[in-house]
């Protein structure tokens, strides 16, 4: 018998990424209050939409048919959009910025780490910083009585799912960007994601058609992956999102890395 | 020559810019131990040749080698023992002082305890001890080179690389980085820099190769290299403004070669003295005249050709 030998897709990073985490986790040190912008803006979403404009919507239908809250239909919509958001910030202008203007990769190249340690460093950091402002929107959602079932708690996997699969597309489009116009084609892209996703209204509210496009794009699948979770109504419907979202953001890494190297090494 | 193996071997190194090409075909070579520098004015290509060395940019024909191994397969084996001072200082602005060195030592993956020991010691030597709670931004020019030189050093490198260590610092300023970098030399470690200020190569360097437009155009210690290419001595002369353009043919023969610059004309002969007063015998009457020494500008100047008047 041959021994069945897995090759990777790609060879990416290594062990030495931490640095970079490591490296964040200093810069925090100093400038700690900015880690917490990322946690206001999603909760005061939820006070405005959720809870000011929910008191005029009432309840509605839920997944699987349940009828719940509005703040708790779009609670967890919100905390997708956020985790979306964040990715993306991170993932294109921060880092762009970092790749042409900050002189700090430049000089972290010069020791034994490699563009992709440094890129996968920053995406595990990024994550992580997702995961602090989802435990605490989740805290929120318990103070205000929004949790129906245990699964809520898998919204924090749910949610960095959602981080991995925009912050290494953000990275591969960036990686074609030449200047700072080309990023307004990103707002343009995230703008209506973060509209019309089934975030602040179910889908099934559109005509057919859009409801199907609707359904080809990302964010929907996130959001639908974290609602479900929050009600706790799995099904079929859950897996596809997280295989949607896994394939999404293997395949930006795969494009990251073969793009990294051309453009740190010149 | 010695027989050592050299530390780093470049035959027909070559970096092409899509079809500009900024360093064509050199070849040097660089014994352990030895301080090494590239001459040159700006854009000759001496920084495309320190990031190639530095395994931070591809080569782009040729070969290199360096501490044996090959850049193309083992650049972060070979990172592990250079420590870069790169042209620009590329601190880390959001850290403090002491956190630069000390995250920059966790990049070379060393524990957290030898980094903070190396930190302190690396900070005594630089004579930055007093800044290390502070953080980047308010040090002077000259505090934050001897920074990255300090930040170079973490790893304890057996190369150091050198991009114009002291371009835009004061001389007191200077004279402090050029200290701690003999002092380096002295304890073996194999310097390679670039300059383009003569002074810092007649310094600092044993062996030097001078790069123009792309390539390297001579090779050698920098009294060689003054025997070679320029005389012993070079007399300076400096006429009234508008004197010296109505002064045609009149140096002819004065000393072994003359030099006009647009500001003076510099004659080279192994006896300056003898040369000023041949030009006084022939009436005439510079402003002010200097005898000194020939120096690697000589040298860049017969070379090039460059700063002739233009
Ligand atoms: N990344 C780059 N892309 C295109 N041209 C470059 C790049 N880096 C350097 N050059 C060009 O290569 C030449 C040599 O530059 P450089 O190596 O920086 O010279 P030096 O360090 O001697 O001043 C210059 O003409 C410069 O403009
Ligand atoms: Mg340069």
């Amino acid at each position: 018998m041959t021994a069945l030998r897995i090759t990777p897709m790609f060879a990416f990073g290594s062990r030495r990424a931490l640095r970079m985490v490591e490296r964040n986790l200093l810069v925090y040190k100093h400038q700690w209050l900015g880690l917490l912008s990322g946690f206001f803006e999603p909760f005061f979403y939820l006070l405005s939409i959720g809870f000011g404009l929910g008191r005029l919507v009432g309840d509605v239908a839920g997944p699987g048919g349940q009828t719940i809250p509005y703040a708790l239909f779009v609670a967890p919509a919100l905390l997708a959009a956020s985790a979306m958001n964040g990715a993306v910030v991170e993932s294109t202008f921060n880092f762009f910025f970092k790749l042409n203007y900050d002189k700090t990769f430049a000089s972290i190249l010069t020791t034994p780490m490699s563009p992709a340690d440094i890129s996968l460093g920053e995406l595990a950091w990024a994550l992580m910083r997702g995961a602090i402002y989802t435990v605490g929107f989740l805290g929120v959602m318990v103070v205000f009585g929004l949790v129906r079932s245990p699964l809520i708690l898998l919204t924090v996997p749910g949610a960095l799912l959602i981080g991995f699969a925009f912050a290494t597309v953000g990275m591969a489009a960036t990686s074609f960007m030449r200047t700072w116009q080309d990023f307004d084609l990103i707002q343009l892209v995230i703008l209506p994601l973060f509209l019309f996703s089934g975030t602040f209204f179910p889908i099934d509210a559109m005509p057919e058609g859009v409801r199907l496009l609707i359904q080809l794009t990302p964010l929907y699948h996130g959001v639908d992956l974290l609602r479900t979770l929050s009600v706790g109504v799995v099904g079929p419907d859950t897996l596809v999102h997280v295989a949607y979202l896994t394939v999404m953001g293997l395949l930006g890494l795969a494009v990251v890395s073969r793009r990294l190297d051309k453009l740190l090494l010149k | 020559m010695d027989d050592a193996a050299p530390l780093i071997l470049a035959r027909h190194l070559t970096k092409r810019f899509g079809a500009f090409t900024a360093v064509d075909g050199v070849d040097f070579e660089v014994a352990p131990g030895e301080a090494f520098g590239f001459l040159g004015p700006n854009g000759a290509g001496k920084t495309s040749t320190m990031r190639m060395i530095g395994c931070t940019s591809p080569i782009s024909d040729g070969e290199l080698t360096i501490l044996g191994m090959d850049p193309r397969r083992q650049g972060a084996d070979i990172r592990a023992r250079l420590g870069v001072v790169p042209q620009h200082d590329t601190l880390d602005n959001e850290l403090t002082v002491r956190e630069n060195l000390i995250i920059y030592g966790r990049y070379f993956g060393l524990p957290r305890a030898e980094c903070q020991r190396r930190a302190d010691e690396l900070l005594e030597f630089v004579q930055l001890s007093d800044r290390g709670k502070d953080l980047v931004e308010p040090l002077s020019g000259g505090m934050k080179r001897r920074l990255t030189i300090a930040r170079s050093l973490i790893n304890e490198p057996d190369v150091m690389l050198l991009d114009e260590p002291t371009t835009g610092l004061d001389p007191q300023a200077r004279h402090l980085v050029w200290d701690r970098l003999y002092r380096l030399k002295q304890r073996g470690v194999t310097l390679v820099l670039t300059t383009h200020y003569m002074d810092e190569a007649e310094q600092l360097c044993d062996r030097l190769v001078v790069m123009d437009k792309a390539k390297i155009v001579a090779e050698g210690s920098p009294r060689q290299l003054i025997e070679r290419y320029s005389t012993k001595e070079v007399a300076e002369f400096r006429f009234p403004a508008g004197v010296q353009e109505t002064l045609d043919g009149q140096f002819d023969g004065l000393g072994d070669r003359i030099e006009r610059l647009p500001d003076r004309v510099l004659a080279y002969a192994d006896d300056g003295e003898a040369v000023v007063i041949a030009a006084r015998d022939r009436g005439l009457h510079p402003e002010t005249v200097l005898v000194r020494r020939s120096t690697l500008e000589d040298v860049f100047l017969r070379l090039t050709g460059r700063s002739l008047i233009e």
